[in-house]
C-alpha cells in the first residue's frame, strides 16, 4: 500500500444540481388547493375514525379506505417542541434557514397524527409538549400550494 | 420449513474517524473486510454472497454495488444492495442470516460503509423527507430528534443531567474501543451540559459524532461456523419492524417506540426472552442521541416505561453493571451511518464470541443488538453462544 502525507491528499470536487417534479397527486392537490385558495385545513378519516394529516389514500392503522374528507385545526397542540441552533440547508431555497428557529410536531385538532413545522417561538423556557398553537398563514397573493404557505405556529393561551 | 442454524463467525471495521482522506470509499470498506476475512483466514473464494449496506445520496453514488463489486470480491455471485436509512447496517445482518437460515447459501459477506466526508449528508438528509409533505419544513435530523426528546422528557421526566451521563458512559467505553471515532478520556457530565446546544435540550455531547467508516461480518451455515470460529455467534432471532409513513405519524415517537417495540415481541418470542434485562448480558443499541439510549431501553423491555433515567443513575448499563449497553461507545462514539447498525451486530457478537478485546464483558453468553432509523424503523438480533436446537 502507498502511503502519502495528509496535505498530498486528492479530492476531486463535483457540485451536481438535479432537478424534480413531483406529482402530488389527487389527496395532495385537494389539500393544497383548499389550504391555498380558502386558508382550511384538510384530513382524511376512515370508517373507524383514524383522522390522518397528512391525507393519505389508506389508513395504515386499519388498513382501510380514508374515502372521507374532515376538516381539522387551524388550532392544535404541541406534541414536540425544540428550538434549533444548529444551521440547517433548507430545502426549499438551497441555502441555511436562520437560527435559531423554534420546530415542533404540531395535532391538529381533530386529527390522530402530526406534522412538523416551524414555530415562532424561539424560547425553549415558553413551548413544550401540551401547549395549544394555530397556524399563521402567508397572505391569500403569497400561497403557492405547500404546506409553507403556513408561515409558522404561534402560540395561543 | 426449519430454519438452517446461522452465526457470525468474524467480524472487521476500520478506526472510524472524521475523515479518512487517505483512502477511497472502496478502499475503505475493503479495508474492513480485509480485517474480518483476515481474522479467520478466509478468502473470497469461501464467499458464497456478498449483502452491502450504504446510503447513496450521501455521497452522490448511485450504484455502489456496481463500483464496489471488485473491492467486495463479489465478482461472479450475487450482490444485494441494501437502504433502509441508519438502519441499515442492521438490515445487512438480517439479510444475511435469512440468506444462510432459508439453506440457500452457506457462507455470506456482510458489508456496510459511509464516508461522510465525501459527501453532503446534510442536504443529502433532506431527501429522506417526503417531497410533498415533509421537506418545506425539515429541520435535519438532530431537529428531528431533538423534538422526540422534548416527547420523551414530557413522558417519562428523564433530566437533561441523565442524558449527560448517559453521554459520558458512551464516550469513556469508546476509550477501550480502538475503532471508535471519539475517545474523550476526561470527558464529564459537566462538560456535556456546558456543551452548546444543537437544539435544545440537546448539547453538542449529547449528539453522535460523523464519521467515515465501514464494517463487516461473516455469517456462516452450522458446520461452516462451527470450523471457522470457536465459539460462533449463533444468531437466535432476527426481526424487523416499519413505523407509519410520514414522521409525525408516530403518537409519541422517541417515548412510545413503536417500531422497536413490534420487533423486540416478534425478536424475544423467537429467541425465548421473557426477562430482557436478566436474560440479556450484553446490549449494543443504536442511540443517535444520549436521550435516545434511554428511551430505547424503556421500549426493549430493559426496564419499565419511565425507567430510563433510574436505568442510568443506578449504574445498572454500565460496564461493571448487570447490563452493559453499548461497551463499543456505541453511535455517540462512532457514526459513519451505512456501517453504524452493522457495528451493533458486529459487536454484539464479538462479546458472544469473547473477541471484544477491552471492552470485553465478562461471561457473555446472549447479547441484544438493534439498528435504528429511516422514518423509525428497526431491526433487531438476539446472538447467543448456544447453537439453536
Amino acid at each position: 500500500m502507498s502511503s502519502f502525507a495528509p496535505e498530498d491528499a486528492i479530492r476531486l470536487e463535483q457540485q451536481i444540481t438535479l432537478q424534480y417534479r413531483f406529482a402530488a397527486g389527487h389527496h395532495a392537490t385537494r389539500f393544497f388547493a383548499a389550504l391555498k385558495d380558502e386558508g382550511r385545513i384538510l384530513a382524511t378519516r376512515d370508517a373507524e375514525g383514524n383522522v390522518m394529516m397528512p391525507p393519505r389514500p389508506v389508513c395504515g392503522l386499519s388498513g382501510l379506505p380514508m374515502d372521507e374528507w374532515v376538516e381539522v385545526g387551524p388550532q392544535g397542540r404541541l406534541a414536540g417542541a425544540t428550538v434549533v441552533y444548529v444551521p440547517f440547508i433548507d430545502p426549499m431555497t438551497g441555502v441555511q434557514r436562520p437560527v435559531p428557529y423554534g420546530f415542533g410536531l404540531i395535532q391538529f385538532d381533530g386529527a390522530d397524527t402530526n406534522i412538523y413545522h416551524l414555530l415562532a417561538e424561539t424560547d425553549p423556557a415558553k413551548i413544550g409538549v401540551g401547549k395549544r398553537v394555530e397556524a399563521v398563514f402567508k397572505p391569500r397573493e403569497e400561497r403557492v400550494g405547500s404546506l409553507a404557505d403556513i408561515r409558522h405556529f404561534r402560540l395561543i393561551d | 420449513m426449519t430454519a438452517v442454524p446461522a452465526a457470525i463467525v468474524a467480524t472487521g471495521q476500520t478506526k472510524h474517524a472524521s475523515r479518512r482522506l487517505d483512502v477511497s470509499m472502496a478502499e475503505m470498506a475493503r479495508e474492513a473486510i480485509d480485517r474480518c476475512l483476515g481474522a479467520r483466514g478466509l478468502a473470497f473464494d469461501e464467499i458464497d454472497a456478498v449483502v452491502a449496506g450504504n446510503m447513496e445520496m450521501f455521497e452522490g453514488i448511485y450504484l455502489v454495488d456496481q463500483f464496489f463489486i471488485d473491492a467486495l470480491g463479489a465478482l461472479g455471485k450475487p450482490l444485494f444492495k441494501l437502504n433502509t436509512g441508519g438502519t441499515v447496517g442492521a438490515s445487512v445482518a438480517v439479510a444475511c442470516y435469512h440468506l444462510v437460515a432459508s439453506g440457500r447459501y452457506r457462507t455470506i459477506l456482510g458489508v456496510g460503509f459511509e464516508k461522510q466526508s465525501d459527501g453532503s449528508t446534510q442536504a443529502a438528509i433532506t431527501t429522506v423527507g417526503d417531497p410533498i409533505w415533509e421537506r418545506a419544513v425539515m429541520a435535519g435530523a438532530i431537529g428531528n430528534f431533538a423534538t422526540m426528546a422534548s416527547t420523551y422528557i414530557h413522558e417519562s421526566g428523564v433530566t437533561e443531567l441523565q442524558a449527560a451521563k448517559v453521554a459520558v458512559k458512551a464516550r469513556l467505553n469508546a476509550c477501550r474501543n480502538p475503532y471508535a471515532h471519539l475517545h474523550l478520556p476526561d470527558i464529564t457530565v459537566e462538560q456535556v451540559l456546558e456543551s452548546e446546544y444543537l437544539a435544545h435540550p440537546i448539547h453538542r455531547l449529547d449528539m453522535c459524532p460523523s464519521s467515515d467508516g465501514a464494517c463487516a461480518i461473516v455469517m456462516a451455515a452450522e458446520s461452516e461456523a462451527e470450523r471457522l470460529a470457536e465459539h460462533p455467534a449463533w444468531v437466535h432471532a432476527a426481526a424487523t419492524a416499519h413505523d407509519q409513513q410520514y414522521m409525525g405519524d408516530s403518537p409519541k415517537r422517541l417515548a412510545v417506540m413503536r417500531s422497536l417495540r413490534a420487533a423486540a415481541a416478534k425478536g424475544y418470542r423467537q429467541a425465548g426472552i421473557s426477562d430482557p434485562f436478566h436474560d440479556f448480558d450484553v446490549a449494543e443499541i443504536y442511540e443517535p442521541a444520549s436521550y435516545a439510549e434511554l428511551a430505547m431501553c424503556e421500549n426493549l423491555g430493559i426496564c419499565e416505561m419511565g425507567g430510563g433515567g433510574r436505568l442510568i443513575d443506578e449504574g445498572l448499563t454500565q460496564m461493571d453493571g448487570p447490563l452493559p449497553v453499548n461497551p463499543s461507545g456505541g453511535v455517540l462514539s462512532a457514526n459513519p451511518v451505512g456501517a453504524t447498525a452493522l457495528i451493533r451486530v458486529a459487536e454484539a457478537a464479538l462479546q458472544v464470541m469473547g473477541e471484544a478485546g477491552d471492552h470485553q464483558v465478562d461471561g457473555v453468553r446472549r447479547a441484544l443488538a438493534t439498528g435504528y432509523g429511516g422514518n423509525a424503523w428497526t431491526d433487531l438480533m438476539v446472538l447467543s453462544r448456544e447453537r439453536p436446537s
